[in-house]
Formats: structure tokens, C-alpha cells, sequence
């Protein structure tokens, strides 16, 4: 059983949460993932790596309430415990020798990119981050972003908070006026992270995305969470739990990512009504 | 006085039309007058070949003849001394090919049937005894096991009863390895092994789960943790695919998924929180005992049409003779001597959102005859030029075996590993390059028996008593 010791809402649909699991604690690193039961009975389900407190044995995770796992973990409170919790899986992202990166995060994307800039910030890189939101009330980590960047441009999709518009534009813009970096690394929804490799592409620098498909086991035993990557003219089938989650932009087949990433999109809807339907039952 | 019946006693079992719709076990077990008339079936013999057939050298004729005098939980203390888990190997172990392969009266007839008197002492036990092993007084060594499906298992459960302090470092979130996430209910309950598991426990076996050695800790961190050996069994990780087009649709599983989503997930009951695709039309592909537990569970969960795919002819087929019967009497078509060639998946050219589009189709197979025999001795399939055809399915489960999980090598240094990935081990002893590290199961021989992977572990328990004794 694994402790829930801080829960905090960032808005009304992502939720903080940190969990007592001390070996995940003391390996993490930005980039990783876990996996995660609510309950003996309950459903695998990996979650990226949001921070790490290795003195207080303390792995946070950020998560988005989509489905009925979310919204069962979501009803668990601070003091409670949660079945399962297992870690860190996956490669880290690479940070070393970066002098100048370029972070793109999306909606609940920014949770994941959070301590991959921090980790950046720490070594002493330049850091612009560009992080955009649905709309203001989706707003999460503006200041935590902040903290950790030399360069801040939030964006919000209805123009309701600072820069009107998606993640692409301030980074072409960029682009535009002659700006380069080492690397952009980008995490989010997968057509925003489609979108801004292919903003990068026309300058050749490196883009690293982060995957994050359907999965059951996270050690490479079950390959549901296989990706299609066109490398050198051939295609590739790697297991995003053992290679990734992080992979060369340019490589991955989003298009069949996205197909595959909704397999099972009846099924989770109608889970996740049952889910709610439940919870505002036991609410009355 | 011997019974010279030529045939086995008949194993009870449901009947394929009703089992077909449930997940409750197939076979019924004998009671206890059937088990005596099979037991006086065994001549007894002075040499033993039964013995010498079975990987972890239960004592055969002894335990046979405990049943005979009616003395059933003396059986089941003899088979104790040698197996640490008789309810399991009664059920899946691959007798006709072991123990029954050797047996005298195989000869002129049918063997004893060995296997289904083990599975009637293992049941009768847990059926008439609560009682728990005790803990053995403490040696005073620590002992690390990666893993807790069958090698792992058996390894502590030897260890534990020599007084070791064993610590079982398992992945999941449950302990029994491929015996929870792998092998069906109907064909091996889940209770029972937990029973296995809980004597274990009983025994003072600590089972630690979500712990990924390679990841959350590591050898190294083992040993600095003061175990003084460690057992590596960590299983044949990797599932293999076929490289041809179409993989990536939606429908198509490697077995492994198919299953754990089943089994340790519990996808089959009703309401499920864990999704999988039920009903239509499935093909399984390969001929191994695991694409048998494939199909069968594919069947159960409502598909109309479930084929087995299988490049070779039925001579060749690995799976187990009874799992196969099985099948076939449940309604599963065999497509022998075919092999795919490409999956086809469903795509609607006037609408990109079709909620259909990227799911499985169809699957396009070649016939092929069998020519020469290979280095193996078994004939290679050679595809019938022209003979290409579709057969309309919805799920693609290949089951063509897989590659030994790299999360340990990639952490370990000084542990080799051959070209397949199988962790390099001195056979007599088990001992990988690495000193006091030792290794069993899949993880060295690459997909194979729960009882190989028993055997594995008893001789690494063995060497490792050795080792720090």
C-alpha cells in the first residue's frame, strides 16, 4: 500500500498527488513513468513522472481526470493509501551536454515537462518554455514554469489568458526571426506534439516527444504499448515502456498512435459514466 | 493385484459445449475410487523410468502406492519432499512427454495416468488440510529471488525449508508469474495457486511486489542489501511479432497482452475495468500450448468464429496433445499449414472519423507445404506460390513466442547473455557468469514449461545451499 501524503487540485479537471513510495523515489528521474492500482480490483495505469523528492521518499504524479480510474484515484484523499504504485519504468530523458533548449508543453502535458526543465535549469542550460492551455481556467504550473525558465510564453487556445492561439506559432515565430536551439523537447496531446515536430522539421534541429500509449505491464512483456517509428526508410516497431517513453519526433507515426491510442475509446467512455454515475450516488 | 486395464480412467470433464461459455476449470478431477483403480494401474517398477522422466524427480512409484493403500495425504508428503507445487504441475505440466513418455505400461496400452493422480493428491490435500507449513529455524543466510512465477517459487520454497531468509522480488502486482497472467483459469485456477503461494508465506517466504529489479533496484543494490545468493527469474519478457503489414492495427494483440488483459486482469468477468476485445472473429497465431490458451480464452469471451493459424501440419504442433483435443472439441478451426501473410485493417475513404477505421478486418494467409527437414529435425513450411486468400476476422492474437526480457542485462554488469538474450548459465549448477548469481526459468532457456522452469529453480536452490552452506 502506498500513502497519498499531499493532494491539491490545479484545476477543476487535473489533480497533484504525492505518493509515499520510497524505492520509486530514490531512482526517479524526469521522463520516467510508473504504473499505478487504486484498488486490489483496479486497473493499471501509468502516469509520467511529475517530481521526485528523494529526501522525503516522495514520487508526485499530475494527473487529468479522463477516465474511471482518474476519477476513482481522484476520489481518494490525502492520509489514504492506493494498492499499487511500481518504478521508475522507462529511460530518462537525455539532458546532458544541452546548452540552449526549447520545452513545448501541452494542457497536462506541462506536469511531465515540468521536471525535465528543471533538470535543465539546474545544469545551468537556457530554457524557454512554451506551455498552452484550452483556455485559462485549464491553467496549470505557470509560476513553477516560471521559476525555472529564462524565457516564458504561455499561449491559451481561446485567447481568454495571455497569448491567443496554439504552442506552434510563438515557436515559428521564433523560428522566423532566426532563433535556434540545441534540441526542442515537447510533451502533450498527440497532435499538438505532431504539430510542433513539424514546425521543427524545416530547421533540422533535434525534437524529442513523449509518449505515452495504452499499456498493461510496463516492463516489456505485454508490447500493447508498441510504436511504429520510420527510421532510415525502414519501418521500426519499439516498445515505448522499454525504449521510450521518449523518442525522436521525427521517427514516430503519430497517425497510427492516435488509432491505436483510441482502441478503446467506447469502452473508457462508458466507464467513465458508470464511474461517475457511481460517485455522485454515493455524493447524495 | 494390478489393474491391466489398457486404458487410462477417463478424466472428467465438462462437456466442450457448455465449457466453451465459462471460464470454470475444463477438467473435473477424479474422486477417490477412480484414483485407486488408476493408482493399481502402476506396476511398481524396481527402476523407476517415471522418475527419471520428471524435471524435478518426484517419487513416482512411492506416492502411487500410498494412493492405493487409500493413504492420500501420505501421497501427497511424498510428492511434497520433490514439488513444491503439486496442484499446478498436475495441471499443466506436459506428461506425456515426461514422467507418462516413460511409463512400462505406455508400452501395451496406456500409461498410468500419472499426472491426474498427482492433480487428485494435491487437490485431496487442499480440499481435507488447513493446516500451514511452519517456518524452518533460521540459518541465518539472505537469499534474493527475481521474480515469483514458477522457477522463483519453487526456488524459495526449497530455500525456505532449509532456513534460508528468502526475499521474492516480483514485477507485479501479484505473485505466480505466467501461472496468474498467462495460463487460463479454466485450465488452472487462480485459487490455487494462491494456496501454493500462502504455504509459501506460511513457510516465511517474503513476497515483495512492484519490484522491478533492473529498474527499482538492482543486482548490485542486492547484494549491498546483504543477500548473499540471487536467483534470476525473471521470465521470456518480449513478445515476438511476424514484421509483416498490419501489426499496428487495432486488434491485433501479442498473446501475452491477450492473456494478462484475461487472467491477471480480470477482463473476463462481467463489467470488467480492464478492456478487451470480445466477440467476432478471431485468429490466433502459432501452435504452442499458449496460443491453445489463447484461442480457448478468445471462445470463452463470446467470439463467434476463433481459428488457430499454424504453418506447419498437426504432426508438428507444440502444444500439448490433450490442450489441443481440447480446442477442437470446443469448436475452434485449425488452419493448418497456413501462415499470414499481411492483417488488413478497415478504412473508410468518405469518412476519416468512422469510429471502424484502423480496426482489424481481415487476414490474408498463404498456403505452404512442408519440405525438408531443418537443423531441428522438423520440416520447414515453404509457401504455395498463388495461394493467397482472405479469411474475414476482427481480432489477431500472434502467439509466436518471445525474447527474454533485457531489463536485468542492461543493469548488470558481468551477466552475459547469448545471442537470443537467454542469460548465459554452468548447467550443473545453474551459477551465471556473475559469481553467486544464478538464473533459471525463461530467462535463460527462452519460452518453455512451467515444470522446466521448476526444475531450474530446484537446482539453483540446490547449488545456492551449497554455495553458502
Amino acid at each position: 500500500m502506498y500513502k497519498i501524503v499531499k493532494k491539491e487540485s490545479l484545476n477543476p479537471t487535473v489533480t497533484l498527488m504525492e505518493i509515499e513510495a520510497p524505492f520509486v523515489a530514490a531512482k526517479a528521474e524526469p521522463g520516467q513513468f510508473i504504473i499505478l492500482r487504486v484498488n486490489e480490483e483496479g486497473e493499471r495505469i501509468p502516469l509520467t513522472v511529475a517530481g521526485y523528492d528523494r529526501a522525503r521518499g516522495t514520487v508526485t504524479i499530475i494527473f487529468q481526470i479522463v477516465g474511471a480510474t482518474t476519477a476513482l484515484l481522484n476520489q481518494k484523499n490525502e492520509g489514504e493509501y492506493i494498492s499499487d504504485f511500481v518504478g521508475p519504468l522507462g529511460q530518462k530523458t537525455k539532458v546532458e551536454d544541452l546548452k540552449k533548449v526549447c520545452i513545448v508543453g501541452g494542457g497536462v502535458g506541462c506536469a511531465i515537462a515540468l521536471p525535465v526543465a528543471r533538470k535543465l535549469h539546474e545544469l545551468g542550460c537556457e530554457v524557454t518554455s512554451i506551455i498552452g492551455f484550452r483556455s485559462k481556467d485549464l491553467l496549470i504550473l505557470e509560476d513553477e514554469f516560471r521559476a525555472v525558465s529564462d524565457r516564458l510564453i504561455v499561449t491559451t487556445d481561446d485567447g481568454s489568458y495571455a497569448r491567443h492561439g496554439n504552442v506552434c506559432m510563438p515557436l515559428v515565430e521564433m523560428f522566423e526571426a532566426g532563433e535556434r536551439f540545441d534540441e526542442v523537447i515537447t510533451i502533450g496531446p498527440l497532435i499538438m506534439m505532431k504539430f510542433v515536430v513539424e514546425a521543427v522539421r524545416p530547421t533540422g534541429i533535434p525534437c524529442t516527444v513523449s509518449m505515452n500509449p495504452i499499456m498493461i505491464d510496463g516492463t516489456g512483456m505485454c508490447g500493447g504499448c508498441r510504436l511504429t517509428l520510420h527510421r532510415d526508410g525502414q519501418r521500426v516497431t519499439e516498445f515505448a515502456c522499454v525504449s521510450g517513453p521518449d523518442f525522436n519526433g521525427y521517427e514516430v507515426d503519430f497517425d497510427e498512435a492516435m488509432s491505436r491510442g483510441a482502441m478503446y475509446r467506447d469502452f473508457e467512455r462508458h466507464a467513465y459514466e458508470e464511474a461517475c454515475n457511481l460517485f455522485s450516488k454515493e455524493v447524495r | 493385484m494390478a489393474n491391466m486395464t489398457i486404458k487410462k480412467n477417463p478424466m472428467p470433464s465438462q462437456e466442450p459445449l457448455v465449457r466453451a461459455h465459462n471460464f470454470d476449470e475444463v477438467a473435473l478431477g477424479y474422486d477417490e475410487a477412480t484414483a485407486i483403480d488408476e493408482a493399481l494401474r502402476c506396476l511398481n517398477c524396481k527402476n523407476m523410468p517415471c522418475v527419471a522422466g520428471c524435471p524435478v524427480n518426484v517419487h513416482i512409484p512411492e506416492f502411487i502406492a500410498k494412493i492405493k493403500e487409500g493413504d492420500f495425504e501420505g501421497a501427497y508428503q511424498v510428492i511434497q519432499q520433490s514439488s513444491s507445487l503439486p496442484a499446478v504441475c498436475g495441471r499443466v505440466c506436459p506428461q506425456e512427454t515426461q514422467c507418462e513418455s516413460k511409463c512400462v505400461r505406455g508400452i501395451k496400452g496406456e500409461p498410468v495416468g500419472i499426472g491426474r493422480l498427482e492433480r487428485f493428491v494435491a487437490d485431496w490435500h487442499n480440499a481435507h488440510s488447513d493446516e500451514l507449513p511452519l517456518a524452518a529455524p533460521s540459518n541465518g543466510h539472505k537469499v534474493a529471488i527475481v521474480g515469483a512465477g514458477p522457477a522463483g517459487l519453487t526456488c524459495a520454497g526449497d530455500l525456505a525449508k532449509k532456513g534460508y531468509s528468502v526475499t521474492v522480488f516480483e514485477a507485479l502486482h501479484a505473485a505466480g508469474g505466467v501461472l496468474v497472467y498467462g495460463i487460463p483459469e479454466f485450465r488452472l485456477p487462480k485459487a490455487i495457486v494462491q494456496k501454493e503461494v500462502d504455504h509459501l508465506i506460511s513457510m516465511g517466504v517474503e513476497i515483495k511486489t512492484n519490484m522491478v529489479i533492473g529498474k527499482t533496484l538492482t543486482v548490485d543494490e542486492l547484494n549491498e542489501m546483504g543477500y548473499e545468493a540471487i536467483f534470476i527469474a525473471s521470465g521470456a519478457g518480449l513478445p515476438n511479432f511476424m514484421g509483416i503489414p498490419g501489426e499496428s492495427l487495432k486488434g491485433v494483440y501479442s498473446a501475452n497482452e491477450f492473456l494478462t488483459r484475461s487472467n491477471l486482469m480480470k477482463a473476463y468477468r462481467e463489467n470488467p475495468v480492464t478492456p478487451i476485445m470480445k466477440g467476432g472473429c478471431v485468429a490466433v497465431v502459432g501452435g504452442g500450448n499458449v496460443a491453445m490458451d489463447a484461442a480457448r480464452t478468445a471462445l470463452r469471451l463470446g467470439a463467434e468464429k476463433v481459428y488457430i493459424v499454424y504453418r506447419r501440419s498437426l504432426e508438428e504442433l507444440p502444444a500439448r496433445r490433450e490442450e489441443v483435443e481440447h480446442a477442437m472439441e470446443e469448436g475452434i478451426e485449425f488452419l493448418l499449414l497456413h501462415n499470414p501473410v499481411e492483417i488488413l485493417g478497415y478504412e473508410n475513404p468518405e469518412d476519416r472519423r468512422d469510429p471502424k477505421n484502423g480496426f482489424v478486418s481481415g487476414l490474408k494467409c498463404i498456403k505452404m507445404e512442408l519440405g525438408e527437414p531443418d537443423e531441428r529435425g522438423r520440416r520447414r513450411p515453404i509457401p504455395i506460390e498463388g495461394s493467397e486468400f482472405m479469411i474475414d476476422v476482427d481480432t489477431v492474437i500472434m502467439s509466436i513466442g518471445t525474447s527474454p526480457n533485457p531489463l536485468i542485462k542492461m543493469t548488470t554488469a558481468g551477466l552475459e547473455v547469448n545471442k537470443r538474450g537467454g542469460i548465459i548459465v554452468e548447467e550443473t549448477t545453474g551459477e551465471t557468469t556473475r559469481k553467486g548469481v544464478y538464473a533459471g526459468g525463461d530467462a535463460v532457456t527462452g519460452a518453455a514449461t512451467v515444470i522446466s522452469a521448476m526444475g531450474a529453480g530446484k537446482l539453483a536452490a540446490k547449488s545456492i545451499d551449497e554455495q553458502l552452506s
